[in-house]
């Protein structure tokens, strides 16, 4: 029998990153501030995860500016979405397999 | 806590993301009752004057208009806002919105959710462009004189913009659309009733969508 495990993706382990991951699926993109308020961490723990995602390449980064202020937005990568929903549909897995 | 459960959770917590990072959940449905109660109490105050200088004069209008308004076709837009309906419609109109966006945003201090959010931003983008169209549309109407189709018109294009906007908050937002739309369709049969359908529509409708909705998600349990 196949393992359901094996689809489980390390790289969305943490809470933050499910949650950025979720809000860039749904959303074409999401600056820094909404995800921050959205997941409730703090600007370095939501940075460092983001950084990760980003050189898994499941996210890009788009650094732009409004007036002055920097406005950096991300947004889901084609890579990004397979690995998500592989990653859902293996927890779904799980759940029936335990059942 | 098993694996089960812990898989489990993990689901409904991206759900929950996915939800709260593209609709504007805090709605309330206290918000509906409140713009209800409003319309109600405007349609009563319309049915008043409308009885009140109608009735069985030369007007006669209830036969081929909704409202026997005290003024004629070709008159420019500036003496329909001296009107008596058209300033109970305007107040009805403020108020509604004033008391729904109070109860609005006291549940969205609630929830913790900030109110001028990018969500709340597309919602009101969504259900605006066809409710400003549709008001250019009923001006036009009412400049010649098509009064019976005023309360159809307000219906329809009120449910498609909930409709279009049920995307971007609480979906079932968009079965009050139907609702709105259905009526509008059938008022039309009935041309010269669109009091009632309104008041049906913009109060009865918008009671029963809240109540639902308050009991759905905002009920203390």
């Amino acid at each position: 029998m196949k393992n359901p495990i094996e689809h489980l993706n390390k790289v969305f382990e943490s809470r933050v990153r499910l949650g950025i991951m979720s809000a860039l699926m749904v959303n074409e993109e999401v600056n820094f501030n909404e995800l921050k308020e959205l997941i409730q961490v703090t600007d370095g723990n939501l940075a460092s995860h983001l950084k990760g995602l980003e050189e898994s390449a499941y996210i890009k980064v788009h650094k732009g500016f409004i007036g002055r202020k920097t406005n950096t937005t991300y947004s889901i990568t084609k890579a990004g979405e397979k690995a998500f929903k592989l990653h859902i549909e293996a927890l779904e897995q799980m759940i029936k397999f335990t059942k | 806590m098993d694996a089960q459960t812990q898989h489990l959770d993990t689901l409904k917590d991206i759900k929950k993301m996915m939800e709260r990072s593209s609709r504007f959940i805090s709605l309330s449905g206290l918000s509906g009752i409140a713009a209800g109660c409003c319309a109600l109490v405007g349609a009563w105050f319309a049915y008043g004057i409308i009885h009140g200088s109608g009735g069985k004069d030369a007007y006669n209008s209830l036969m081929v208009s909704d409202v026997a308004l005290p003024i004629h076709v070709g008159t420019t837009l500036k003496d329909y806002m001296g009107n008596a309906l058209f300033r109970i419609a305007f107040f009805t109109f403020i108020s509604a919105f004033v008391l729904a966006f109070i109860f609005t945003y006291i549940r969205s201090k609630k929830n913790h959710t900030p109110i001028w959010t990018s969500t709340s931003k597309r919602l009101l983008i969504n259900v605006c462009v066809p409710l400003i169209a549709g008001g250019f549309y009923l001006l036009k109407l009412v400049e010649n004189g098509a009064y019976g189709l005023i309360a159809p018109g307000c219906l329809i294009f009120y449910g498609l913009a909930l409709i279009n906007g049920s995307k971007y908050t609480l979906g079932e937002i968009k079965y009050l659309g139907y609702g709105q739309v259905l009526l509008g369709v059938i008022n039309l049969l009935f041309i010269g009733q669109g009091l009632y359908f309104w008041a049906l529509g913009f109060g009865v409708l918008h009671i029963v969508y809240g109540a639902i909705m308050w009991w759905k998600y905002e009920k203390v349990r």
